[in-house]
């Protein structure tokens, strides 16, 4: 594989560190050569987090050019949007979580609330595949993650990378009753088995 | 699942996926580093979340994190000049701190070697400025390697440790943001059999250590001899490397980062130039560069932040005599922000209009809202702001200083105007207060940051009996760096110790008004502002709550762990909205309708918002 670029954004405390820990070691364990970079600090706290993935044997910067990925992935609404808009060209995928946490600015009142049907319009102009994502029955929001993580799994979002290199990835990282839970849920929303 | 901490003293050779700041600390244990030290700070915290995943009783060196950067400078200086091996790491602006002893060191023979850490933020990610440490170094002829990746990371420490051990002089390992948390496969050497020599070696005849008067030119020889042979061994070293594209026309000198970007620009370049990348950044390898120089017609130098470098290099091609043209900085953007892709993309299109393709329009797609960092649902900060804003007259003049509570200068609050660095906000209000009697002044401070510098601007108040009113924002901890203890904690990254109560050490100093309140008692709390407000000289309000987001963190572990949040009885509220647009908890949804919702995912239930609505329309949810 040449290059392959993934760009993964969300609000601080979704949980986009671990679902990107998961992605890149998955790509790992399907033999790519990958590389990435997630944003630590004071953003984590409610700000938007970002994190690259680049996999491919031509890649060297950890980052994602502007409108260079090939795949976007969101936890959230606005920040869907917000990665569409930094992230992907013309083509590509974008797998979201339909899930809104309100900005500041449209809590305040002073700025207008984004609607569903421009993250449709958008995909339709851009010519992306669109992946809507929601699970309302979960019981822990924290895992919201890990729906996601199926979903690019079940569809084979990145090339290359199978059912069994997420399940490894996951085994490299939680243990206990973590990873029982993480995994029934990644097998439920998979189609795994 | 894989543990880290065992990885790291993994005796075998291996391979995994780490960070720079994972890596950097698997380098440290094979080069025998015997003493860390450390003050909390972005882009360098996840150093030490590394190093805690070694077992105390396992781990091959001793780590602090001291009370402030100076001073874990002092400890790495200490350690050393008794022949153990020390590093000290901490953020940019953290060398500003540690400055006063950081230029000195290279005049001292450190006879175990010491490595100095810096975590610089091109890009301000999370900074109050992007400021370039190179300057420092050359202020204290102090060599920098700097490696672009995790790879290299581990590599350069290693190189570092070698080089300071030599010629016992300090080595700066300079790793910017995006250096520290890159996340590679690196293949790590099988571990040397290390054995310690822990007998304490300080002996003034490897001094002195006295720079006084005269005693210092010899030092400074010494300093510059040093650093001549630094130059030297350079020359030939691998971490230099020519990316030769067999083009004799144009060449680019870089390193660091902007060298990742630049490889990843040319893949689209006609024909690509060649590349010098220095690991070696200071001093540049004199011999290295002119020859480099000499084989091609036009040399850009692709520099990241100042033009160090490209000072440097001009200089050597100066007195060179040589005609090769050398394309510098050109306008004021290249001083500015981090050599992304795209930064990089446009300089060379700049520099050269014929190397690359046109990039075509962007599409900017639609408005998002901005999503600025806020404080946690449940954050003490935030009751805080909200009652002592009720005390307040519009007019008065609120000081902020670094900490989670940096982030009350948004809106609603608007609390905490201006800004410096660690520790600030007593002196600046003071300043602030002089020839003033019509607008009162308060400055704010957390914890962490009262121990770290916050001191000696407090005793000034007191000293000089400044009329200001200062607010010790009290969580319990160093929050937004990842929750590391303060010397109020009790606790040390290596066990329990003696808590020093914030309080105590206030009342030590003699200040006269002091209060302290739960910030979740608001009404209290906006009582005892205007009072501290209205007292004769130096007042200090402790305004203190727990983190709330430590606090939740450590609750969801336990087991049996049921989350708890607030509903809206939405037959009694009124859609005043003071819940949104002053409060501003983050959990609260405003609907096109007007009508506000409980965001489930986020609230926490704290129950900190329900004394503040009018209406009494919020309550703890029951199922």
């Amino acid at each position: 594989m040449d290059e392959f670029n993934a760009y993964l954004i969300g609000v601080g405390g979704q949980g986009i560190g671990l679902l990107s820990e998961i992605l890149i070691r998955a790509a790992d364990h399907a033999g790519l050569r990958v590389k990435g970079v997630d944003t630590h600090g004071l953003a984590q706290r409610g700000g938007t987090v970002i994190s690259h993935l680049r996999m491919g044997d031509r890649v060297s910067s950890p980052m994602v050019p502007r409108g260079k990925a090939d795949l976007v992935v969101a936890l959230e609404q606005n920040e869907a949007l917000r990665g569409v808009n930094t992230a992907l060209g013309r083509g590509g995928v974008l797998v979201y979580y339909d899930t809104v946490w309100q900005p500041l600015g449209v809590r305040l009142g002073k700025t207008e609330p984004v609607e569903e049907e421009q993250i449709r319009e958008l995909c339709q102009r851009k010519g992306l595949r669109l992946y809507k994502v929601h699970a309302p029955e979960l019981s822990e929001p924290r895992m919201q993650n890990i729906v996601v993580l199926a979903t690019v799994s079940k569809h084979g979002l990145i090339p290359n990378v199978l059912d069994l290199h997420y399940r490894r990835a996951m085994e490299d990282l939680l243990t206990g009753e973590m990873l029982t839970k993480n995994m029934a849920l990644f097998d439920l929303k998979s189609g795994g088995n | 699942m894989k543990q880290m901490g065992e990885m790291l003293l993994r005796r075998e050779s291996f391979e995994e996926i780490v960070m720079g700041n994972t890596a950097l600390v698997r380098a440290m244990v094979a080069s025998g580093t015997r003493v860390v030290s450390s003050y909390p700070g972005s882009p360098t915290p996840e150093i030490a979340t590394a190093i805690k995943t070694i077992p105390d009783d396992s781990r091959p060196f001793y780590f602090e994190f001291s009370t402030n950067e100076k001073v874990a400078m002092e400890v790495a200086y200490g350690a050393a000049i008794n022949g153990h091996l020390s590093t000290v790491f901490f953020k940019s602006v953290g060398l500003n701190v540690a400055s006063d002893t950081f230029v000195q060191l290279n005049l001292m023979n450190i006879i175990g070697g010491m490595v100095v850490v810096l975590g610089d933020d091109p890009g301000a990610n999370s900074s109050q400025n992007e400021q370039d440490n190179r300057h420092f170094a050359r202020m204290a002829y102090t060599p920098v390697l700097e490696p672009a990746n995790p790879s290299e990371v581990y590599r350069y420490y290693k190189a570092a440790a070698l080089l300071s051990q030599k010629h016992h002089m300090p080595i700066i390992l300079r790793m910017t943001t995006h250096v520290c948390h890159a996340k590679e496969k690196v293949a790590f050497d099988a571990l040397p059999d290390l054995v310690f020599d822990d007998a304490p070696k300080f002996d003034v005849r490897n001094g002195p250590y006295i720079p006084i008067t005269s005693l210092v030119f010899p030092k400074k020889r010494r300093a510059l001899a040093n650093l001549a042979a630094v130059e030297a061994g350079a020359e030939g070293s691998s971490l230099n490397r020519v990316v030769d594209h067999g083009n004799d026309s144009r060449g680019i000198i870089t390193m660091g980062l902007p060298f990742l970007s630049l490889m990843d620009v040319l893949e689209t370049a006609t024909k690509k130039p060649d590349i010098l990348k220095l690991g070696f950044v200071h001093p540049i390898p004199r011999k290295l560069v002119l020859d480099f120089l000499t084989r091609h017609g036009s040399v850009k130098i692709l520099e990241e932040l100042d033009d160090i470098l490209e000072s440097d290099v001009k200089k050597i091609a100066y007195d060179a005599g040589l005609k090769t043209r050398i394309l510098g900085k050109g306008d004021v953007e290249a001083w500015v922000g981090e050599y992304t892709y795209d930064k990089v993309y446009d300089i060379l299109a700049g520099t050269w209009p014929d190397l690359l393709p046109a990039r075509g329009e962007v599409d900017q797609g639609v408005a998002v809202p901005d999503r600025p960092a806020q404080m946690c649902p449940g954050c003490g900060h935030r009751s805080a702001f909200y009652a002592i804003k009720k005390a307040l007259e519009k007019n008065d003049i609120t000081v902020a200083d670094i900490g989670c509570h940096t982030l009350g200068f948004l809106p609603p609050y608007e609390m905490g105007q201006l800004l410096m660095c660690m520790g600030a906000s007593p002196g600046l209000g003071a300043g602030l207060s002089l020839f003033n009697d019509s607008r009162k002044v308060v400055a704010f401070m957390g914890d962490s940051t009262f121990f770290h510098a916050g001191l000696p601007g407090i005793i000034n108040a007191v000293f000089n009996n400044h009329n200001i009113t200062l607010i010790l924002m009290e969580n319990g901890t160093t929050a937004m760096t990842g929750h590391q203890e303060t010397p109020a904690t009790g606790k040390n990254v290596n066990g329990v110790t003696e808590a020093i109560p914030v309080k105590g050490v206030l009342e030590g100093l003699g200040i006269r008004f002091i209060y302290e309140v739960d910030t979740y008692q608001q009404e209290k709390l906006t009582g005892l502002v205007k009072q501290a407000m209205d007292d004769d000289g130096f007042s200090v309000v402790i305004a203190r709550h727990p983190c709330m987001l430590k606090f939740t963190r450590e609750q969801r572990r336990k087991k049996g762990y049921q989350g708890k949040r607030v509903a809206i009885d939405q037959k009694v509220c009124d859609q005043n909205h003071e819940c949104l647009a002053s409060f501003g908890c983050p959990s609260f949804t405003r609907k096109q309708d007007g009508s506000v919702e409980i965001n489930a995912d986020l609230c926490i239930g704290d129950g900190s918002c329900i004394q503040t609505c009018p209406t009494s329309a919020i309550s703890p949810y029951k199922p």
